[in-house]
């Protein structure tokens, strides 16, 4: 299958639904080939730019391109965009090879030319025996299976997904995510996705564009994005457990808050928000914070501990240590470890040295 | 089923549910002795079962003729027939379109509109004769199979369209996004995507509005004259005179105009049950 990838460019796209404004102006630029994840807390306006770039709904403001081409007033079904659907939206009625072929009848392909091409999806997705089953005798792992081969029979230069994998178990989303990135490397073609998992968002991302509130908060590759975060919204929503947030301020050459001090990093003056990723905090018997363990997730021989401080609430990684609940024990960082953010949280100031190979 | 009823209760329950039925069966199993006793007088005994058997009321009014010789019952049957089939062909073509329209666009006076629709149901078809009757006579369309259906397919189209309406809503819009994703146009959407999954609810309405205008009897009388255009139910009220009733042939004429209709519900029962629930549980 040659590659027909194509690039898409949205430039201040706004979208209200009445006095619900969705999307407040949104520029991003999508390079062919890639595959970029659109994710956030539901409601930021990510499912609506999808939409908006298939075309299922118009924009009140703004520019879309896909491929060089200006497409606001272009029908969905001339912008060569396929999409996938959070329900899968299998037409009930006809035959997994039916729900196929559909839309290249629709554009009047010669029979034996949509013959091989809903062979060619139903081989790469293993869908051969079950071609002439309806959707309901599916299960919801090989339903996303036919609804991704809708998309793929018709080699559209754009794919488009909706939260695909939201109503799957967890064992049967893992699988489904490294067959969408598996999928990404043979088709070779520009993917848009959009979850609100942020796994998804981490392991499927060529780059991650992180929406809250309808705004772009930050774009770039899932590292880049865990090591240098643009603000505390985004430190917070990648990663798990979320970054640990406390309030502080500079005093001399140390950050002081409440029942705490460390040593300061960067030039950063007066109050600031000070980030800590609790991968890169350890519990034991000293350390600059102090605190009562409340709950701990214990993931085998680590594990995380959740800790109430003077500061507020820290989770920090233990190693083998007995931990548990009701304890008092102390959280000490492991090395040049701090974020700092202004106090409101809005703009980064500093980011340690990122560790190990660049994304 | 409920396994701790006990054998007593279950003796009782049946015993009401028979006494139920043989209620309802009654006068239906009078109807059939009527038909079928070679007299044509109303029989005052409760027996409902017929003392001597005979075809004849059935071959008199499936034979009868008028006064120049022609076939009477072939031809109201195939007025009977054309009304009834036109009024549904009609009838669901219109309710179908506007159905979805309203199930799917945002459009001014939408609310209003089809509040408007129930209103109409709310008179009674008596209400309704005169007016009707004299539109018809301005469209000069009295007496003919044309201005019956045109009748029949506007009074049938309320309920049909709400009907429609409500089985268009439990459909998932996505469904339809996902064709225009495909390609289809609005048109196709709705041929090969809509019609298709309401089919249940399409075989529900076609047979309501089959049988209203099968059934319908007052209207028809009204507006048609001609004897070979009557429909049956207009044919059958005939055998009741003004001085003698041809009970026999009543009867009879009766239970050969249930007969398709009862066919017709038989052959589409286990659809209609699917149909009428069919909006209740997504599925």
């Amino acid at each position: 299958m040659r590659p027909r990838v194509s690039d898409v460019r949205l430039v201040g796209i706004k979208k209200s639904f009445g006095d619900n404004v969705i999307v407040k102006g949104v520029d991003l630029d999508v390079t062919p080939g890639e595959f970029l994840v659109m994710v956030g807390p539901s409601g930021c306006g990510k499912t609506t730019l999808l939409r908006i770039i298939a075309g299922l709904e118009q924009a009140d403001a703004g520019d879309i391109f896909i491929g060089g081409k200006n497409m606001n007033t272009v029908p969905p079904r001339e912008r060569d965009v396929g999409m996938v659907f959070q329900s899968y939206a299998l037409y009930p009625h006809m035959t997994v090879k039916e729900n196929m072929a559909f839309g290249l009848e629709l554009r009047k392909l010669p029979r034996a030319e949509i013959d091989g091409r809903v062979a060619e999806a139903a081989r790469m997705l293993e869908l051969g025996p079950l071609l002439d089953r309806k959707p309901k005798a599916l299960s919801g792992g090989q339903r996303q299976r036919v609804a991704m081969g809708r998309v793929i029979v018709r080699r559209p230069k754009l794919f488009l997904f909706d939260e695909p994998l939201s109503n799957l178990d967890t064992a049967l989303r893992v699988q489904m995510r490294g067959e969408l990135a598996r999928l990404h490397r043979t088709l070779g073609v520009t993917m848009l996705y959009v979850t609100h998992d942020q796994v998804e968002a981490m392991t499927l991302a060529t780059r991650v564009a992180v929406f809250n509130k309808g705004v772009l908060q930050q774009l770039g590759a899932p590292l880049e994005l865990y090591h240098r975060p643009t603000n505390t919204f985004v430190a917070t929503f990648l990663g798990s457990p979320s970054m640990n947030l406390v309030d502080a301020r500079r005093e001399g050459a140390n950050f002081v808050g409440k029942g705490f001090s460390l040593p300061a990093v960067g030039d950063a003056q007066g109050e600031v928000k000070l980030g800590l990723r609790p991968q890169d905090l350890r519990v034991g018997a000293k350390g600059p914070l102090q605190g009562e363990v409340e709950a701990v997730e214990r993931l085998g021989f680590d594990g995380y501990a959740f800790l109430k401080t003077a500061a507020g609430p820290i989770a920090a990684r233990f190693e083998g240590a007995d931990v548990h609940v009701g304890q008092t024990l102390w959280v000490e960082p492991q090395g040049e470890v701090l974020h700092v953010f202004t106090a409101d949280g809005t703009k980064a100031l500093h980011h340690p040295e990122t560790r190990g190979a660049k994304a | 089923m409920n396994r701790t009823l006990s054998r007593w209760k279950l003796f009782a329950l049946h015993a009401g549910l028979s006494l139920l039925c043989a209620a309802t069966l009654y006068p239906v199993l009078w109807v059939i002795k009527l038909a079928l006793s070679p007299t044509q007088t109303l029989s005052m005994s409760a027996n409902p079962f017929p003392e001597a058997v005979t075809l004849d009321h059935f071959r008199d009014v499936l034979g009868s003729t008028d006064a120049q010789g022609r076939w009477l019952f072939g031809r109201q049957l195939l007025s009977s027939l054309v009304v009834s089939g036109a009024t549904t062909l009609v009838g669901l073509t219109l309710a179908v379109t506007a159905a979805y329209a309203l199930s799917r666009f945002r459009f001014p006076g939408k609310q209003s509109g089809m509040q408007l629709l129930l209103v109409t149901q709310m008179f009674p078809a008596t209400l309704m004769l005169v007016p009707l009757y004299s539109i018809l006579q301005k469209l000069n369309l009295l007496d003919s199979i044309g201005g019956l259906v045109l009748v029949y397919a506007t009074s049938s189209l309320p309920f049909c369209v709400w009907m429609l309406k409500g089985y268009f809503d439990t459909i998932p819009r996505e469904l339809e996004e996902a064709a225009i994703m495909d390609g289809a146009s609005p048109g196709q959407v709705f041929i090969k995507v809509v019609l298709p999954l309401a089919r249940p609810a399409l075989a529900v309405t076609a047979l309501f509005s089959f049988m209203q205008a099968w059934n319908e009897f007052i209207l028809a009388a009204t507006l048609l004259n001609d004897t070979t255009r009557f429909t049956l139910p207009v044919a059958l009220q005939r055998y009741v005179g003004e001085y003698k009733t041809e009970w026999g042939h009543f009867a009879a004429g009766a239970l050969i105009i249930s007969a398709p209709v009862m066919a017709l519900f038989f052959a589409l029962q286990k659809f209609l049950v699917g149909g009428l629930t069919a909006g209740a549980v997504k599925g």
